[in-house]
C-alpha cells in the first residue's frame, strides 16, 4: 500500500503518478490522504490498481476511469466516475449531480444517496445506489442499468433508450417515455447479478420495480424514418 | 460561475474566528470568481447604534471625515482599505440623505449589527486589502464573483444589501430582472444598479418590510423569481440558503453543533474544525433552509 498526501503533493504530481503507472510494477495499491474537497481526483486512470481516497472529494472524481478500481471514504461532488469506461468506483458517503454521467462501462456504487441527474445520458454503466436519488435521473440514458435502493426525484428515465431502471420505493414522478415495464426470468437475473455487486440481499429482489422506455417518442416512430 | 459561503456560528467561542474562518471559505473560492469579492460580518447588535458601510473609491478620506464628522456630531469612523465604517446613533433616513449629498461616497450597506465590503480583484487581495482574518462576529456570508450580468464594478460586486441589516449573494442569473425591478421600484424600494441580483435584494427587502420572515420571502420568491439561482441571504438573526427548481447551481451545506457552513463547492470548508465529522448534505431543489435566533 503507498500512501499519497495532497497535502503534501500536488494534485497534478498524485494523478500524474497514477495514470503514468508502470504495467510491470506489483506496488498497485494506493491509498489517499487529505483530499479536501479537491476536484478531478483519480481522474483519467487507465490501468488496473486499487486506490482509496479517505475523506470528501470534489467534481468529477475517478472520471474517465478504465480498469482500476477507486473506493472513496466520503463524499463525493459533481460528475463521480463520469464518462467511466470500464472498473469499478465505490463511493461510501453520498454522490452530488451527474453522478455516473455518460459512462460505458464498470460499476457505480454509491452506498448513500445521489442528487438529480444520476446516470445523464448513460451508455453502457451499471450503478447501483442505496439512498435515493434526485431529479432528471437516467434522463436520455442510452444503455446499462440503474439500480436504484431508495426513491426517485421528478422526471425519473425521461427520454430513455434501451437503459433498464431497478428501483425498491417510488419515483416521484416519470419522465416523457418511461413506463413501468414486466420483469421477465432474464430481467430478475440481470439484478440479482446488479445486487450481488453491491451486496445487497438478493432477496430484496421482490421489492423492486423495473422501468425502461415506452418508444413512442419521435425517433422510435418508425414513419420518421422517410425523414432521412 | 460565482462563488458563495456563508457561516453561521451555533457555538459563541467561535466568534473571533469568524473572519479567519470565512477568509479560507473565500480564498478557496476564488477559483469559481476571480473578478470581484465581498462579505458581509453581522456582529452582536450595540443597542441605539447603526453603521454604515460606505465605499469612498480612491477619493480624499480626509477632507470626508473631516465634513461628516461636523455633519454627524457622535460619528465614529474607522477606515478599512477603501471603505470605513460609521458609527452613529443617528437614524438611516437622515444618515442616507446625508451621505446622498456626497458624490463620491457610495453607501454599501447599513443596521445596528452588519458590515459590508466590497471590491473589485482576485478575493485572495480583496480578503487581504480588508484584513477580513482580524473580523470578528456571530455570522457572515461572502461572494466571489465570474460577471456575467453587468459590469467588473464596485458597483456589480456581492453581497447586496438594500435594507437594514439584509443583505444577499447569489450564483446564478435572474431572467426577468427588468420587470420585477420595475414594479419593485414603484413599491419604493430603491434599486442602484443594473445588476440582476440586486433586483432579488430589493424583492426580500419589499418581503421582509410587509412583516414577513426571511424563511417566507424565499419560499415566495421561488414562484416570483425567474432563473437560475443559488441564494445565500442574511438578517442579523441568520442565514438562508436556497436553490431554484432546477438546481443546476452548486451548494453544500456542512452542520456541526458548533457552526454551519454554506459554499458553492465542499473545498471552501474543508479547513474548518472538525467539518469531516460534520452533517454534510445539499440543499434540496426548491426548499428552503434556514439557521438562526
Amino acid at each position: 500500500m503507498i500512501k499519497l498526501n495532497l497535502k503534501k503533493d500536488s494534485l497534478r504530481k498524485v494523478n500524474e503518478l497514477l495514470q503514468n503507472l508502470d504495467q510491470k510494477s506489483n506496488d498497485r495499491s494506493f491509498k489517499i490522504i487529505n483530499p479536501d474537497g479537491n476536484h478531478a481526483i483519480c481522474a483519467g486512470l487507465k490501468d488496473e490498481m486499487d486506490v482509496t481516497i479517505e475523506g470528501h472529494v470534489g467534481y468529477y472524481c475517478a472520471g474517465m476511469n478504465m480498469k482500476a478500481d477507486v473506493t472513496v471514504n466520503g463524499n463525493v461532488g459533481t460528475g463521480v466516475a463520469e464518462n467511466m469506461m470500464s472498473g469499478s468506483v465505490h463511493v461510501k458517503g453520498n454522490a452530488s449531480q451527474s453522478a455516473g454521467a455518460t459512462a460505458h462501462g464498470g460499476t457505480l456504487i454509491v452506498d448513500g444517496d445521489t442528487s438529480s441527474r444520476c446516470g445523464i445520458s448513460m451508455k453502457g454503466i451499471d450503478i447501483i445506489v442505496k439512498g435515493s436519488v434526485g431529479h432528471m435521473s437516467a434522463f436520455m440514458a442510452q444503455s446499462g442499468n440503474l439500480v436504484i435502493c431508495g426513491d426517485a426525484g421528478d422526471a425519473l428515465g425521461d427520454s430513455i433508450y434501451e437503459a433498464k431502471i431497478f428501483i425498491k420505493g417510488e419515483p416521484k414522478s416519470l419522465g416523457a417515455d418511461c413506463e413501468k415495464k414486466n420483469m421477465n426470468k432474464k430481467d430478475q437475473d440481470l439484478l440479482k447479478s446488479l445486487l450481488k455487486k453491491a451486496s445487497i440481499d438478493e432477496n430484496q429482489l421482490t421489492h423492486f420495480k423495473m422501468y425502461g422506455s415506452a418508444r413512442k417518442l419521435y425517433n422510435f416512430n418508425i414513419d420518421n424514418v422517410s425523414e432521412y | 460561475m460565482c462563488g458563495i459561503v456563508g457561516l453561521y456560528l451555533k457555538n459563541k467561542k467561535y466568534n473571533k474566528d469568524l473572519g479567519k474562518f470565512l477568509t479560507g471559505m473565500m480564498n478557496n473560492m476564488s477559483t469559481r470568481g476571480p473578478d470581484s469579492a465581498g462579505f458581509a460580518i453581522y456582529s452582536t447588535e450595540r443597542k441605539k447604534k447603526y453603521k454604515y458601510s460606505i465605499c469612498y473609491n480612491k477619493n480624499n478620506i480626509k477632507e470626508i471625515k473631516k465634513k461628516l464628522s461636523k455633519e454627524i456630531k457622535d460619528a465614529k469612523i474607522k477606515i478599512i482599505s477603501d471603505h470605513f465604517v460609521l458609527e452613529t446613533s443617528l437614524k438611516p433616513v437622515k444618515v442616507i440623505s446625508i451621505i446622498k449629498g456626497y458624490n463620491n461616497l457610495n453607501l454599501v450597506g447599513y443596521g445596528s449589527s452588519i458590515e459590508i465590503f466590497k471590491q473589485v480583484g482576485n478575493p485572495r487581495d480583496v480578503v487581504n486589502n480588508f484584513s477580513l482574518k482580524n473580523f470578528s462576529g456571530t455570522h457572515a456570508i461572502g461572494h466571489t464573483r465570474m460577471a456575467t450580468e453587468s459590469a467588473i464594478t464596485t458597483d456589480g460586486s456581492h453581497p447586496y444589501s438594500t435594507g437594514e441589516d439584509e443583505c444577499l449573494v447569489h450564483n446564478g442569473s435572474l431572467s426577468n430582472h427588468n420587470n420585477l425591478r420595475r414594479t419593485l421600484k414603484k413599491k419604493g424600494i430603491e434599486i442602484k444598479s443594473q445588476n440582476d441580483t440586486e433586483v432579488a435584494a430589493g424583492y426580500i427587502s419589499n418581503g421582509l418590510s410587509n412583516k414577513k420572515s426571511l424563511k417566507e420571502t424565499l419560499i415566495d420568491g421561488l414562484k416570483d423569481l425567474d432563473g437560475f439561482y443559488t441564494f445565500i441571504s442574511g438578517t442579523k438573526n441568520g442565514l438562508a440558503i436556497v436553490r431554484d427548481e432546477i438546481a443546476c447551481k452548486p451548494a453544500v451545506v456542512a452542520e456541526t453543533k458548533d457552526y454551519v457552513a454554506i459554499a458553492s463547492e465542499f473545498q471552501a470548508m474543508a479547513h474548518l474544525p472538525n467539518v469531516n465529522k460534520a452533517k454534510i448534505f445539499e440543499p434540496e431543489p426548491g426548499l428552503v433552509y434556514s439557521w438562526g435566533k
